[in-house]
């Protein structure tokens, strides 16, 4: 993730970032200021700088903060003059707020602060309630405050409208001053510390963050309101606390922890959900009397601490419900502070060298970790300079390791001589000044043995070893200086006073700082390695299997350095690599060309593997029986191969066989569970029957290898490798794998249609939730948590390891989804709500049907490459609302529950989440930062050359923003920016046609056309409001070349039929109308559509028509004309149809439907094609069924492949692709 | 953009026509006609010949049969070296196909080992791979695999199996995500112009500033004579599979992609063809 970050300040007060993917720290964009400390999260540093106020960094984003200011404006109807602004006395303002109490004229709303700015003028709001309201925006009543209806009617005595404005955060990257708290009439307190946090308690509202910050008088301030729309806050509350105090850590869950000055730590308790601020306090005495706690640091269920003496602590038994822990544990290493950031990583600023340490080993399984380890990274800045490898390198030695632990540093290895140990820091330095010894040691460590690295590191693990070797010379001038004390006052604005750990000494004694000789201290400062002051790991998310670059010095060209665009990396380019391939294909030629008849020395054989595996045997009762398997191989002297499995069982004693030609199978689909691995064979025929071959192994890497090499046998036979088309079809799972197939031309024919279980799909490495592609090769990925990946052109990763795997392009890959639990409870009248149910009833703990036992204790993650992240917490988030407590009340199960009790609810349910995670890898690379919901790319017809225009695509984010993404190219699928589409309301589905049509559904179910959309203007104008069909909520659209298809979200059954889910047609499209005219019922059952760009209009057109909405808003005539004009093309192309020339073309039209029946038996999640969709059938008249259950998502939007172009193109000399354009002119 | 992968595969199914032809003095009932095979250049010349050996016995009475060799233009061939590494060495500049001769009598006891069965050469190739794995792994891969790995690995060998070989050998071929490659390059160098049979030392892929070594670092740390000096004109051919990559080339990826099936890279230092 590019912008997970580690935050620091050096000595003199310069703010630095470091990429968990990075190797060097950049400076902060914003440097004018110069900050003693800050807190991060993941979209925003706090902070406080030298003059000692608080400052707010929000990154940059694509996506803009923004937020809507309303006013109503209210009119009476008087007999003389109708509506009018003249209201009774008795009414409100007229001008007024929703409530109509407040008054609230236009040109009274503010701007809160100078950091935000309006994006338009003040506008009237036509939508209401998902239907558009006449022009004028006006909803009438009877009286105020009434309820209010689109229409007037004759007792509509009053009107209001609702006027619309947005105002827009504007300090992105830049520091943003935030007002002071200070009375202006007392003497200023000024802020000494501030922490981030509690942005796990809950995510209402959006980016919620717990804001802490405390005054040299040790007084404690709570930042209220800030979230994401309102990043700085509304104003400082003051806390009470039981002392003064000194330094405050805020964990991002519940936990939050402070320091005293008299060394104890306060722990705030009865922080939750409903009161973040929490409740009280309690106080923890520091582990030894003599040294006082100095500093605290808190992360999810972790406590750590440095004492004055400089020791560092951990907390033991620190969680929810008992956030004071139980005891201290000394852990090694002796640090200035030490910061908690993401997944209870630890990063610490070491005592005696200033560089930043971080811990590694740090698990859920072991919160401790293992062992400090000091990061080297440069600074952007000093990779300019010639020969700064070596001196940071030797930066790198100097602090490579662990703090303690250097007796053991014997050499591991006596031939490497060149390798080399860690750097010997356990000379005994003299005490007075540690600087004076440093000198000598670093010349030493760049001189003779520059071939240092800092590899074979000793690790002391042990924290008990560390205490063995108490004031050893590890930090000699402990003895000299004091302990610092926390609020450690560094003279920022004169760097040369601040050498080293003495200088930032508490200030008693900078008066001894200033007698350092100076020329000491300006060798010192010339060394390149930065001194830091402070670290915050708020915004670093590190993983237990990322491999960070921090602590080896990098330079030069790696092929292991992952440039996070997709453009190629320079090896990949490198000309060394293009001649290797050159020169093995002019080998091959020279040696063998001329030579194929000579015999081969060796000839080709048949090889078998065998193994025993479990099968699920055909006959009932079903169950697993063991197996012996054997897969056959043969191959020619062609090299084709032929494949057979045989799986041989015993019935009655009898060794039987049945077996598979793998170049019949479909598809091999791993079903990992709870406790099994399996994997599914289908051939078309076992498709058909909605029964694969289903087979298990002991181990994963039993069936990881089973299914390589089958998958590879199967590929082969098939002759499919390497990288799919662009034309390919992508689906997945519901597990979240990857499937691609080629397209064959007669899959979209009108006549001798391939039937679609007959379609060969491969797995592709990792994990999704929805993909999308187009022709030109650019495919987007959208993961269970949201993240937005993109592939990169390679394949395999996963478990296709090897030789079914691509070198390069596979990067690691890693998901997130809750597992949902309920627990439910019977009111009854002596002790109201239990967990004891009627015997009819459920279980208490159920899954949302009721039907599943599932126990907090005993549900598991999906399925062994799951690992759980969190713990159980109320899900607040359920349809329907909950109480305070997560409640949702009902008057019997199962029935519809509502988040408030009423006197006819007898029973309620709440529903618990808990996080899992799976690590995985594949061709897949994140696109950061923005977290996305839905994304479509524009398909493309071989017809169109759009060669020079980059591909469009837009998506929806999780929070409901519309995007386009610009600069996405074959070359850069990746794209380069976010454009943010500004929305009156949040959204969750948008899909563009191969006309640049844009559709977009909104969460309210109502779907949104954008205007004038075109290469020259990707983002369109504005957005044409489309009901939705009758009392039906949409969910997803997608856009062909032209027609447009929806599904709803409803349980609601339309027409009688049973089904969930409809499918409906958007009738009476045409260029001069692509809003079109209404919705059209196709299907039911259907749980996601894909359009592809293989269709063609049906309605009549007038020549030269153009569409409305492509004008120019003020009726102005249509600036650019035809030449980039998309409809241009369709014109041209229905134009064509009604000449009967595309009399054979269809609509392409697939789906993922439910409850398709097969002849073992019912499937949900089948991939269908639509048949029979024609001109003038546009709904088509059945579906060819294919691969399924257990398929979520289909993508047929990039194949554009078909054989009716060629035919059509012998009857038309004159195709109609080359005459797209003057038409419409 | 072609994959790494394909370079596996074309290095595996490098083949050298070959001509075989029986030396002139072997006695013989009737006269023996070549044999024309394709050699696998990763495998080695006893393994593949089998069919050489019965097409000459053929035509030879049984008492004057003793262990094949062969010879190229007077020199024997040690079958101990992959085909292309002998190829490349000795007959590169030669037209194809390459013209080896075959003897069955007076074995050079002192140029070659002798090779009694497959075992020996079964024997040979798994030291030189655990060799390999010393210098990659300190031995850690090779050790940790089951004897059926090892078995697999000379069976993929024998059977000119690339799925069945690669599946094993990758592992060997991987390193620890937080190294830049190998510990060291198991690597020989071979020059005809010298006595010395090869050159073979201790070389890492990444230098100690982290740049990665090239294949022009180790010609100049190990065979400074091989490279022609910065002006001067280019006297010596530095070849692997019959391709000579070019100096700039990162050793590591050369390790993990030009390597013999031994996993040693074998390169091959020969005068610059003069015409």
């Amino acid at each position: 993730m590019p912008n997970s970050v580690l935050w620091a300040v050096d000595l003199f007060g310069r703010v630095y970032t470091l990429s968990t993917a990075g190797q060097y720290w950049e400076l902060c964009k914003d440097a004018q200021l110069e900050f003693k400390r800050v807190s991060a999260a993941m979209q925003c540093c706090w902070g406080i700088a030298c003059d000692n106020q608080v400052y707010l960094y929000m990154c940059a984003s694509d996506v803009p903060i923004r937020r809507r200011e309303e006013a109503y404006e209210n009119q009476r109807w008087n007999p003389m003059g109708g509506f009018c602004e003249k209201l009774l006395p008795s009414d409100r303002w007229s001008w007024s707020d929703v409530s109509g109490l407040q008054h609230r004229p236009l040109d009274g709303v503010m701007l809160p602060s100078p950091h935000w700015e309006w994006e338009s003028d003040w506008y009237v709001d036509e939508n209401f309630g998902g239907e558009p309201t006449e022009k004028g925006g006006w909803t009438y009543a009877i009286d105020f405050p009434a309820t209010y209806t689109r229409d007037k009617k004759w007792n509509s005595c009053v009107r209001r409208r609702k006027w619309i404005r947005y105002r827009r955060y504007k300090s992105r990257d830049a520091w943003a001053k935030i007002p002071s708290k200070d009375d202006p009439k007392q003497l200023p307190d000024p802020f000494n510390d501030l922490s981030v946090g509690g942005w796990e308690i809950t995510e209402e509202p959006i980016g919620r963050l717990s804001v802490w910050a405390v005054s040299l008088q040790g007084k404690l301030w709570y930042r209220e309101d800030v979230c994401h729309p309102n990043p700085e806050g509304s104003s400082w509350s003051l806390m009470d606390t039981p002392g003064e105090v000194a330094q405050i850590s805020c964990g991002p869950h519940d936990l939050l922890w402070a320091t005293l000055w008299e060394g104890q730590a306060l722990v705030r308790e009865g922080i939750n959900r409903n009161n973040p601020k929490g409740s009280s306090w309690s106080i923890v005495e520091p582990p030894g009397s003599e040294n006082g706690i100095m500093h605290v640091s808190v992360g999810v269920g972790v406590v750590w601490a440095v004492t004055k003496d400089r020791k560092v602590w951990f907390r033991r038994g620190v969680n929810s419900h008992n956030p004071c822990g139980t005891s201290w544990i000394e852990m090694v290493g002796e640090m200035l502070m030490v910061n908690v950031g993401l997944n209870d990583q630890v990063w610490g600023i070491g005592c005696e060298d200033r560089a930043v340490y971080f811990r590694q080993g740090v698990t859920p399984s072991e919160l401790s970790g293992k062992t400090w380890k000091a990061i080297v990274a440069g600074r952007e800045c000093d990779r300019s300079h010639s020969g700064s490898s070596s001196s940071l390198l030797s930066a790198g030695c100097f602090f490579g390791d662990e703090v303690k632990g250097g007796g053991e540093s014997a050499p591991s290895d006596t031939d490497g001589s060149s390798e080399v140990e860690r750097p010997e820091l356990d000379q005994p330095l003299p005490s007075e000044s540690s600087d004076n010894s440093r000198n000598p040691d670093e010349s030493s460590a760049s001189g003779p043995g520059a071939g240092r690295t800092t590899e074979g590191a000793v690790e002391n693990t042990c924290p008990a070893e560390g205490r063995g070797e108490p004031g050893s010379a590890k930090c000699p001038n402990l003895a000299s200086s004091p302990a610092e004390l926390p609020w450690t006052n560094i003279d920022l604005k004169e760097p040369k006073k601040a050498p080293g750990h003495s200088a930032a000494g508490f200030p008693e004694t900078t008066s001894s700082q200033g007698l350092l000789p100076l020329g000491l201290e300006e060798s010192y400062v010339l060394d390149d390695h930065p001194l830091w002051a402070w670290v915050s790991g708020g915004s670093c998310a590190v993983e237990a299997f990322s491999v960070l670059k921090w602590f080896t010095v990098q330079s030069g060209l790696s092929p292991s350095v992952q440039t996070l665009s997709l453009s190629l990396t320079p090896a990949q380019t490198a000309a060394w690599r293009k001649q290797i391939f050159q020169q093995l294909t002019e080998r091959t030629k020279r040696e063998l060309e001329n030579f194929r008849h000579y015999e081969q020395a060796v000839e080709q054989s048949v090889w078998v593997k065998t193994g025993t595996l479990q099968w699920w045997c055909d006959w009932k009762p079903h169950k697993w029986v063991d197996v012996r398997v054997a897969l056959e191989q043969v191959t020619g002297h062609d090299g084709a191969r032929d494949s057979i499995l045989f799986i041989y069982y015993v019935v009655h004693e009898e060794e039987k066989y049945i077996h598979v030609f793998l170049n019949e199978v479909t598809v091999l689909v791993p079903v990992l569970n709870e406790a099994k691995h399996s994997f599914a064979l289908y051939t078309p025929e076992r498709t058909r029957q909605r029964w694969p071959v289903r087979l298990a192994a002991a181990t994963e890497q039993d069936m990881n290898d089973w299914l390589a090499l089958l998958s590879l046998s199967c590929c082969e036979s098939r002759k499919v490798h390497g990288r799919p088309s662009p034309q390919a079809i992508w689906s997945i799972t519901c597990k979240g794998d990857i499937f691609v197939s080629e397209p064959n031309p007669d899959l979209e024919a009108r006549e001798h249609l391939l039937p679609c279980d007959q379609m060969f799909w491969r797995q592709m490495g990792g994990h999704l939730r929805v993909v999308e592609a187009n022709s030109r090769g650019v495919v987007w990925g959208i993961g269970y948590d949201h993240t937005a990946w993109v592939y990169t052109g390679g394949y395999g990763g996963g478990c296709f390891q090897g030789l079914a795997s691509s070198t390069s392009n596979i990067y690691p890959q890693s998901d997130v989804k809750s597992v949902y639990i309920y627990e439910n409870q019977r009111w009854n009248p002596v002790t109201g709500y239990t967990s004891r149910g009627l015997p009819t009833d459920r279980y208490m703990w159920s899954d949302a049907t009721g039907l599943q036992e599932c126990t907090k204790a005993g549900t598991k993650p999906p399925s062994l490459q799951w690992t759980w992240v969190s713990d159980w917490s109320v899900d607040f988030s359920v349809p329907g609302g909950t109480d305070a407590e997560g409640w949702q009340y009902a008057s019997d199960f199962p029935a519809s529950y509502h988040g408030y009790k009423t006197m006819k609810d007898f029973v309620r349910r709440r529903c618990w989440a808990r996080k899992c995670k799976l690590v995985t890898s594949g061709p897949w690379l994140e696109v950061a930062p923005i977290a996305l919901g839905d994304v479509s790319i524009i398909p493309e017809c071989p017809a169109t050359n759009r060669n020079g225009h980059s591909v469009a695509l837009w998506a929806v984010s999780d929070k409901g923003d519309v995007l386009c993404r610009l600069g996405v190219s074959e070359l850069n699928p990746a794209g380069s920016s976010w454009l943010h589409v500004g929305t009156d309301q949040p959204f969750v589905s948008v899909s563009i046609g191969a006309c640049y049509q844009v559709w977009a559904v909104a969460r309210d179910g109502s779907a949104f056309y954008r205007g004038s959309v075109s290469p020259s203007q990707p983002a369109g104008d504005c957005w044409y409001h489309i009901p939705s069909p009758p009392k039906q909520r949409l969910k997803q659209v997608s856009v062909g070349q032209t027609s447009v298809y929806t599904l709803d979200e409803n349980g609601k059954s339309f027409g009688g039929s049973e089904g969930r889910w409809n499918l409906w047609y958007r009738q009476g499209i045409t260029p001069s109308y692509p809003q079109g005219s209404s919705w059209e019922h196709v299907s039911n059952n259907v749980r996601r559509v894909s359009v592809g760009p293989l269709d063609q209009g049906t309605c009549g057109i007038a020549k030269g028509s153009r569409p409305a909405t492509h004008r120019a808003p003020a009726g102005s005539t249509c600036p650019t004309m035809c030449a980039e004009c998309p409809w241009g093309l369709w014109i041209s192309s229905v134009t064509a149809a009604m000449a009967g020339r595309f009399s054979r073309s269809v609509f392409q039209v697939w789906v993922i439907a439910d409850k398709v029946q097969g002849s073992h038996s019912l499937s949900r999640g089948t991939v269908c094609h639509r048949t029979g969709v024609q001109p003038h059938e546009p709904k088509g008249q059945g579906w060819d069924y294919g691969i399924g259950g257990g398929w979520d998502h289909i993508s047929i939007r990039a194949n554009a492949t078909r054989t009716t172009w060629s035919t059509s193109r012998e009857q038309e000399p004159s195709a109609p692709q080359e005459t797209h354009g003057p038409v419409c002119c | 953009m072609t994959d790494d992968k394909d370079v596996l595969r074309d290095v595996w199914f490098g083949r050298i026509p070959t001509c075989f032809t029986l030396y002139q003095d072997e006695i013989t009932e009737r006269e023996a006609e070549p044999y024309y095979l394709l050699l696998p250049r990763v495998s080695y010349l006893t393994l593949v010949t089998d069919k050489v050996k019965k097409h000459f016995q053929k035509v030879m009475r049984q008492e004057d049969i003793s262990e094949i060799w062969f010879e190229y233009e007077g020199t024997p061939l040690k079958w101990h070296y992959p085909i292309g590494l002998l190829f490349d060495l000795l007959a590169s500049s030669s037209g194809l196909p390459w013209n080896i001769t075959v003897h069955f009598k007076s074995f050079p006891e002192k140029d070659l080992l002798h090779c009694p069965s497959k075992d020996a050469i079964e024997a040979h190739f798994m030291s030189c791979m655990k060799e390999a794995d010393a210098l990659k792994h300190k031995s850690q891969v090779i050790n940790e695999m089951q004897k059926k790995d090892h078995k697999q690995l000379w069976m993929g060998l024998q059977n000119d199996r690339f799925d069945q070989f690669w599946a094993i050998n990758r592992k060997l071929m991987e390193y620890p995500a937080e190294e830049n490659g190998f510990r060291y390059i198991p690597f020989r160098i071979y020059q005809t112009t010298t006595e010395r049979p090869f050159i073979q030392k201790l070389f890492r892929p990444v230098a100690a500033d982290g740049q990665l070594h090239t294949l022009g670092d180790l010609l100049r740390e190990v065979c400074p004579s091989a490279i022609a000096p910065e002006d001067g004109e280019k006297k010596n051919q530095v070849m692997i599979h019959g391709i000579e990559p070019m100096l700039e080339t990162p050793l590591q990826w050369l390790s993990e992609h030009l390597s013999y099936p031994d996993n040693f890279l074998h390169i091959s230092i020969i005068p610059q063809p003069t015409d």
